[in-house]
């Protein structure tokens, strides 16, 4: 029963979200508009147990003194600081529990939890991402070597899209007839080769997801229920 | 040894021979080829794309008092590569007269969205031609329940206020009462599922903005269905969207630091190369 009852729930909810596809009327459309309901419910309490998940993971991790647990501090720490903001004084125009706490408000400029988000949180990532603009450098450098006539073909095709993709690229082709401008070169590389390339690919994952969506609703695949 | 053994020792040797040059020195170099331009902007011409194009077309051809919508899909890693466009855009509709409507299919796009509506608050009234309306969990089954009855979805504003009471929400039903969708993206739930849900299945025109890195994968989409109504992809697009709308942004102003980078790189591929082929040339004449 533990298993066939959460098998026939996910077969009934799938055939019947299909059927709606196909057969828009009632009882099908009602039916399917109450699943999506209930599962943008679902879907938030998947947010609040995420939360908690990772706050156990990263306490366990802690307590046990596993490898590197500073850092699991550190992030227990923040998430700390910013759910008590958060939830004290509220963010943008939402009162908290002791109102908007002006007189912090007034200190710093805007809400704590606003402050943390915009002067710290918002740097940090764009630094994060940003630093991938200093390893793909160096990556490149090693990697794209003309070592054989695939990488040749890699290596003249990311530069012409590199080159193709800046200022520099058409600043330098402006006086070439059109079909040698760099711009137009690295948009036709990127609408033909590459679209071709990427329909493929969209196409097997469609195949890939409509294969697995099978593999759930009839019940052949059941690692979402925890088991093997 | 054999030949196959030969033949990975003498590649590995060309590896180490290659990353002779510390990595700092090429950190020390984009270091300098981003911030230079940034402190000192050189000005290079910014040419306009198709993509980008249609995407201005798209918002130009909306009728002053059209309802437009705007997903801020994105966090804050994107920030740079996307929130330029999403301005632009946003800027683009106050001078068209058009009335927005936000939500964030990404917690963190509330906080983006409210920065840019805090920016040009002056042109912007809220509850009237302007509402946020904040996040909401499911992804394309929140976009699939919107298609259906949006107010279910989004029944209170960011400030939990019901939405009835705004002149901007009356009279919404669906996406029938909205001109078009852009989705500021870049990730999942983002404009893969605006297209597959609003655009495929609903009819409503998806147009939007993404990063560099993920625009080739949003490029068949373009077609002739018109799944997918231009795209603004990465700093450039977006620097040619303010160059569209007449006022140039952060966009514009990173154009230059990123020329400047690829070309580095560019630089270093070359070097990287003709290390590789001297060295190559070297081992061979020393056999």
């Amino acid at each position: 029963m533990k298993y066939k009852l959460p098998l026939l729930i996910a077969f009934c909810a799938g055939i019947l979200m299909i059927l709606s596809e196909f057969i828009p009327r009632r009882p099908f459309s009602q039916l399917s508009g109450t699943l999506e309901s209930w599962f943008l419910i679902i879907a938030g309490f998947a947010i609040v147990l995420g939360q908690l998940s990772l706050l156990k993971l990263n306490i366990m991790k802690v307590f046990s003194k596993s490898e590197n647990w500073q850092y699991h501090l550190a992030a227990i720490i923040s998430f700390a600081v910013m759910f008590l903001f958060g939830i004290l004084f509220g963010m943008q125009r939402q009162a908290g529990l002791l109102g908007h706490g002006e007189m912090l408000s007034n200190l710093i400029g805007s809400k704590p939890f606003d402050y943390i988000f915009i002067n710290l949180y918002q740097h940090l990532m764009a630094a994060m991402f940003s630093l991938l603009a200093f390893f793909i450098a160096s990556a490149a450098y090693r990697a794209f070597i003309a070592r054989s006539l695939e990488s040749t073909l890699l290596l003249s095709v990311s530069v012409l899209v590199m080159l193709g993709n800046t200022s520099i690229g058409a600043a330098m082709t402006n006086s070439l007839p059109a079909y040698l401008h760099l711009p137009n070169i690295s948009a036709f590389i990127m609408d033909f080769p590459n679209t071709a390339g990427q329909r493929a690919i969209i196409i097997g994952a469609g195949l890939g997801v409509i294969g697995s969506s099978l593999r759930l609703i009839l019940g052949i695949e059941r690692s979402w229920l925890g088991g093997k | 040894m054999s030949k196959k053994n030969i033949s990975q020792h003498s590649a590995s040797n060309e590896g180490k021979q290659i990353s002779k040059i510390d990595r700092r020195w090429i950190f020390l170099f984009i270091l300098l080829g981003v911030s230079i331009p940034l402190l000192i902007p050189f000005g290079f011409e910014i040419e306009v794309t198709p993509n980008v194009k249609m995407v201005y077309d798209l918002v130009n051809s909306a009728h002053p008092g059209d309802r437009i919508l705007l997903s801020f899909d994105y966090d804050p890693a994107s920030k740079p590569e996307i929130q330029p466009a999403a301005e632009a855009m946003i800027q683009h509709a106050i001078d068209k007269d058009l009335k927005i409507v936000a939500i964030a299919l990404w917690p963190m796009g509330v906080s983006l969205m409210n920065e840019i509506y805090e920016k040009k608050s002056d042109n912007l009234n809220y509850g009237v031609n302007f509402i946020n309306l904040g996040y909401t969990a499911g992804g394309m089954v929140a976009i699939q329940s919107m298609g259906r009855n949006f107010i279910d979805v989004f029944p209170r504003d960011a400030n939990g206020d019901d939405v009835r009471n705004f002149d901007i929400m009356r009279d919404v039903r669906n996406f029938n009462d909205f001109s078009f969708v852009a989705s500021f993206s870049s990730g999942t739930p983002g404009m893969r599922e605006w297209i597959m849900v609003a655009g495929d299945s609903y009819g409503l025109p998806v147009t939007g903005s993404t990063t560099a890195v993920s625009t080739p994968g949003f490029l068949p989409y373009i077609n002739e269905q018109r799944q997918l109504i231009g795209l603004i992809g990465g700093l450039k697009a977006a620097a040619e969207y303010e160059k569209l709308v007449g006022i140039p942004g952060t966009a514009t102003a990173g154009m230059d630091a990123q020329s400047i980078a690829h070309l580095i790189i560019i630089i270093f591929i070359i070097i990287g190369n003709v290390a590789w082929y001297l060295n190559k040339h070297k081992s061979k004449k020393e056999a």
